[in-house]
């Protein structure tokens, strides 16, 4: 068992190498040059723009960039984003508001997500499955701005039940509103993936023997069904918390949430090489965490599946 | 499931034994025991087509699923209004009227024409890209998740890698670098390319729990290839969460082709697509939602048919389903 | 210019200007007397891109704290009228060498004086390349001035504390007018010996202060409290100002609409056509400082010479105006008759030439069937636009007016980021080939701002390499002008042979747009669409 983690935890280090140099090498083959978009629709003197490119040393080659930054990350410096401030502590700064709007997010897609889709799955076919299908229609076909922005408005400004923003600080009170819309989008996969297993579980031997053993409904069905049905949920769940750790750029834009979203979008758009790559590499490691503690607990859900040979 | 263990026949016990069994020959079972080796092998899609045609939801999806198609294909059967000529700022979020509809866009464009129109685009995107995810998610997932050891290690990192990549940085470089080759493919691409990992992920870990199925032992243990075990058994019982997320992904590719023309590295605002009305409908919001609710109408539609779709074939390819019906 | 944040999608393009006032209408920051002076006003910001040095501010985000917590030589009030701040006089007899007087007494927050020292320090600062200061070319009309090397302002002279004079290059007559502008702010000696920790903690000399030394919180917002040893016109009539920095505008409607903002100045495109219904009489809708076009450069096929003089009028004439401005912005837009801005001083809706900018679909035709009969048209008419500002809407409403009246292919043409629009737009040796939209938003209150950096031939912003000695002649005679109605009339003459050649084909001038919470009073917008904070009261 330790020597799995400890495999995994070193597998790290290539995943580390490959995300930051494809990352880095994107950045730098998007079209234009940034330093010009700092002057809106002015355009710089050829030498400041010269000077300033040697500042972010753009007027170097691709791998001579790669490398100082690479250089520069083993001794704790991230880079300098073009607003001057350190990539390290922007971090510092965003990292922790959208780590908790992201768990905020993920239990509610889980305990809503799970639970209709379980339901559904018990009663296929049913008024309540055909209900689930439709919501589940409605959330997919609408734009998240649009679920944002009639959150918002609805619970915001007409009801006054949340703040229309998120306060300084972000308080966990302040992000459960978006974090409902960011799990309203990923509502309806974890619904359908547990539908699905729900299903095929229930008609496996072992649920039928129980009901043959005349073992309550109430235990059958978290014991038996629902335990047996959660890997590919679990699964799920974990890619989706990569996703939202990137940040979600509208739904955090719209409530104005001081996290990852807009940072990474901003730096994205403006060719940003170190804070992107940064931001990524920091994503990239916690989801590398995350997926490693999701194998372990498909052992504790299946003990058929083990990993130590 | 394997007809191996009846192709020897069966001999009589020697004469002289302590206890006398009568010879298989003369019992009732071997009439249930019989097979003709004739017979075909019972084959899984065959099985599974027996069964889909059987349910009325088959037919329903299947025939929104040739209409949806027939409308991309032949967008003039169903209208005759050019959508991108004459489009007047004077008709602009304009009610129904006499051959429109639906009524008009901001830009004073009419919206029945422009989703009829947009069909072919976002449909030959959704399904390219989940084609494309699909394959890619179940090799990547397949062999990571039977094999395991090295080859899960390699395949499963480089799929985290993939999924690092923040989708619009991927499409903004990829659609530039193929600026002189924008089409439905390139986007598709761009889109596919970087979705994969999710259904790869999902597929691995129902592989890791059915191949230590018995029926997967059985099959070991009569020496069956493992690629042969892998194909016939293990795929076709882990599928239905594949097609869970696949379905409903459908939705979420049109949506993403969207953004990319929103971002400037879509195939413009020229082409037509529901996402791209979707898109300039959503600044309307607070004054003229219908622009709005038509094209994601349209969409919704089109992935409830592939979802009901979905459902038949999960249920199809599950003999442990047809049985409890 | 003072460019805009790119944001998130719909970023309403904020701009303001004071032709017409709301609130106050007198103009002056004369306050109210029975107004509570503690109040604090929350209103919407953006992270500044930029550490918060004067010479490096060129953006709205940090533009509005920079130049509450400085004060310059001059301030522009709501109309755009400088009016001496930190300056006792400003004087000429040749409008080329100029004697500025400091008023006496004036200090920093931490009490260092203010004098001649530390204005000409900051702007030789800001003109040294080697300091890669975003605003060095303001220095430029400053004797001395060089881009390409880093050499010094020669044209700087301290004569003692409180006077020093400042030689130009060549006449201009309207140089004080720029001095209210950003890049001209007096730094304290203290900056220099770390400018990198000076920008994240400035000490100014402005009406407002930073709370405290944590007062900027990156990404989340600023606190400014008033500073006590500011003795100018913008004395704060509040407690204080903190900008909350929004990714969107989207965000900021919502916190205005539920009370949690105060004043804000950017409404999203989702509420250009409710935000009059919502906010009533607290909606903010006022012209401003801002000019929207698109160029059709000269290395354009079938844009050159003759033909390309009738397709360019043709095109111009193709496009509603009345109705874009009308049915995509909701009446924020007001449909261009020439190439400045109507709040300036020198703004004529009547030059002649200008009936090209009338739609007029009849003669559109006409005048491109008579270039096609030089050299028939082919292809797609196109126009380049960055997907990451909010120009859709609008390129294909141009488009379609194009398509329909002209009965060509005509289509927006994105490219995904601001930096690669600009790339296509500068580059020197692959020249574009397709119409790009171009905009402008004044630093300073003067035409010569809208029409010298952007129509004269090599200007640093004239992207469209337009070139014409009649034009170059009347811009050099205007700014050697003493009597500045002289200058006005020159200004008017180059446009109206701008009207003919089309350098730029106008569209229309962005309004400010805006609003205020109940509970709040004295909201004006200031000619460059930015709140006069210091006036503003609540409660």
């Amino acid at each position: 068992m330790a020597g799995y983690i400890l495999r995994r935890l070193l597998q790290a280090i290539p995943v580390f190498f490959g995300t930051t140099f494809l990352i880095y090498f994107m950045v730098f083959a998007m079209p234009g040059d940034p330093i010009l978009a700092l002057f809106g629709d002015k355009t710089p003197s050829p030498a400041l723009v010269a000077q300033l490119r040697a500042q972010y040393h753009l007027d170097q080659p691709f791998i001579v960039q790669y490398l100082i930054y690479i250089g520069g990350i083993f001794q704790g410096n991230f880079g300098i984003s073009y607003s001057g401030q350190p990539v390290g502590d922007i971090l510092l700064r965003t990292f922790p508001v959208t780590l908790r709007l992201a768990v905020i997010a993920l239990f509610f897609e889980t305990v809503f997500g799970i639970v209709v889709g379980l339901i559904s799955g018990l009663r296929k076919g049913k008024l309540f499955d055909a209900s689930s299908l439709v919501v589940s229609l409605i959330l997919i076909s609408l734009p998240i701005f649009v679920i944002a922005f009639v959150g918002q408005y609805v619970f915001g400004v007409q009801l006054g039940w949340a703040r229309t923003t998120v306060g300084t600080g972000a308080p966990v009170q302040d992000l459960i509103l978006p974090a409902l819309v960011l799990a309203s989008i990923s509502f309806a996969q974890i619904v359908r993936l547990t539908r699905s297993s729900v299903i095929e579980t229930s008609g496996l031997d072992f649920v039928r023997t129980a009901y043959s053993k005349g073992l309550s409904r109430n235990r059958i069905v978290p014991v038996h069904i629902l335990r047996n049905s959660l890997i590919p949920v679990v699964t799920y769940l974990a890619t989706d918390f990569g996703v939202l750790l990137v940040g979600a750029t509208v739904t955090e834009g719209i409530f104005n949430v001081p996290g990852v979203g807009n940072t990474l979008y901003q730096a994205i758009i403006r060719s940003e090489g170190p804070t992107v790559v940064s931001f990524v590499t920091v994503m990239v490691l916690l989801y590398l965490i995350v997926n490693l503690i999701v194998d372990l607990l498909y052992g504790l859900l299946d003990p058929r599946i083990r990993y130590v040979k | 499931m394997s007809n191996d263990l009846f192709e020897h026949p069966v001999t009589a016990s020697e004469p002289g034994a302590s206890h006398f069994v009568a010879p298989l020959e003369e019992t009732p079972l071997v009439a249930i025991d019989v097979v003709n080796v004739a017979d075909k092998p019972s084959n899984l899609w065959i099985d599974a087509w027996r069964d889909a045609r059987r349910r009325p939801t088959f037919w329903v999806s299947g025939a929104l699923i040739i209409l949806v198609v027939v409308v991309a294909l032949f967008p003039w059967l169903f209208t005759s209004v050019l959508p991108n000529n004459d489009c007047q700022l004077l008709n602009s979020n304009g009610g129904p009227t006499a051959g429109h509809p639906l009524g008009f866009t901001k830009q004073g464009c009419d919206v029945y024409s422009r989703i009829i129109n947009g069909t072919s685009t976002s449909l030959s995107v959704g399904i390219i890209v989940i084609v494309l995810t699909t394959v890619l998610g179940l090799v990547f997932g397949a062999f990571a998740g039977f094999y395991g050891g090295v080859v899960d290690a390699v395949l499963s990192r480089i799929g985290d890698i993939f999924f690092s990549i923040p989708y619009i940085l991927a499409a903004v470089v990829i659609m530039s670098v193929l600026v002189n080759y924008r089409s439905v493919w390139t986007i598709s691409l761009a889109i596919g390319l970087f979705a994969w990992p999710a259904t790869a992920r999902v597929l691995r870990a129902e592989i890791l729990r059915v191949k230590n199925a018995d029926f997967v032992m059985a099959s070991e243990a009569l020496g069956v290839s493992s690629l042969r075990i892998l194909l016939r058994h293990v795929l076709p019982n882990s599928i239905a969460p594949v097609i869970a997320i696949t379905t409903i992904s459908l939705a979420a590719a049109i949506v993403a082709e969207a953004t990319l023309s929103f971002l400037g590295v879509g195939l413009g605002s020229s082409i037509m697509s529901w996402g791209n009305d979707i898109n300039q409908a959503q600044r309307d919001l607070r004054t003229n939602p219908q622009t709005l609710i038509y094209p994601s109408l349209a969409l919704s539609i089109t992935v409830f048919a592939f979802i009901l779709m979905g459902e038949v074939i999960r249920d199809a390819l599950d003999p442990k389903a047809r049985a409890l019906r | 210019m003072k460019i805009r944040r790119i944001g998130v999608g719909a970023v309403a393009l904020a701009a303001a200007s004071a032709l017409v006032l709301t609130g106050c209408s007198s103009g002056s920051s004369t306050p109210a007397s029975t107004a509570n002076t503690t109040a604090i006003i929350t209103t919407n910001g953006s992270e500044p891109q930029n550490p918060l040095i004067p010479t490096n501010t060129n953006e709205t985000g940090g533009g509005k704290i920079v130049d509450s917590i400085f004060a310059g030589l001059v301030y522009y009030d709501a109309t755009g009228k400088p009016i001496n701040d930190m300056a006792d006089s400003i004087t000429t007899n040749d409008s080329q060498t100029y004697t500025i007087k400091i008023k006496a007494n004036q200090t920093f927050s931490d009490g260092e004086a203010v004098d001649a020292k530390s204005f000409v320090d900051a702007w030789q600062y800001g003109a040294l390349t080697s300091n890669a200061q975003v605003n060095q070319s303001f220095f430029a009309p400053i004797e001395g001035y060089n881009d390409a090397a880093s050499s010094p302002l020669t044209g700087l002279t301290v004569v003692d504390a409180t006077t020093f004079t400042v030689k130009l290059s060549a006449p201009q007559s309207d140089f004080p007018l720029q001095l209210g502008y950003t890049a001209f702010d007096p730094l304290p000696a203290n900056a220099f010996k770390d400018m990198t920790a000076f920008g994240q903690n400035p000490i100014g000399n402005g009406p407002y202060k930073l709370a405290s030394a944590s007062a900027w919180q990156h990404n989340v917002q600023i606190d400014l409290v008033p500073n006590t040893t500011y003795t100018g016109g913008r004395k704060p009539q509040n407690g204080g100002v903190t900008f909350k920095f929004y990714a969107q505008a989207d965000a900021a409607y919502s916190d205005l609409q539920a009370n949690n903002v105060d004043v804000i100045d950017e409404i999203p495109d989702s509420a250009i056509s409710t935000f009059t219904n919502d906010l009533g009489s607290r909606a903010i809708n006022q012209p401003s400082a801002v000019f929207q076009s698109f160029t059709i450069g000269t290395s354009a096929p079938h844009f050159q010479g003759a033909e390309g003089l009738l397709r360019r009028q043709a095109i111009s004439e193709a496009i509603d105006r009345p109705t874009i401005t009308k049915v995509i912005f909701n009446g924020t837009r007001t449909p261009a008759k020439d190439f400045t801005s109507p709040v300036l001083d020198g703004y004529t809706d009547s030059l002649s030439n200008n009936s090209v900018l009338t739609y007029n679909a009849d003669d559109a035709k006409k005048l491109w069937a008579k270039a096609d009969a030089i050299s028939p048209w082919s292809g797609t008419f196109q126009l380049a636009y960055n997907a990451d500002g909010p120009h859709q809407a609008w390129v294909d409403a141009v488009a379609n007016s194009v398509k329909n009246v002209l009965g060509i292919d005509a289509a927006g043409a994105p490219t995904p980021t601001f930096a690669q629009f600009r790339s296509l737009v500068t580059d020197k040796t692959k020249p574009i080939e397709t119409a790009f939209r171009t905009g402008w938003q004044a630093d300073y209150p003067a035409v010569s701002d809208f029409l010298t950096p952007l129509y004269a031939t090599g200007a640093s912003s004239n992207d469209g390499h337009f070139s014409d000695p009649a034009v170059d002649a009347l811009f050099t005679k205007a700014a050697s002008e003493t009597k500045t109605d002289a200058a006005i009339k020159d200004y008017q003459d180059a446009q109206v042979i701008l009207l003919k050649d089309l350098p730029a084909i106008p569209l229309w001038y962005s309004n400010v747009t805006g609003g205020y919470a109940t509970g709040v009073s004295n909201v004006q917008f200031g000619w460059n669409s930015v709140p006069l904070y210091y006036a503003i009261t609540k409660g």
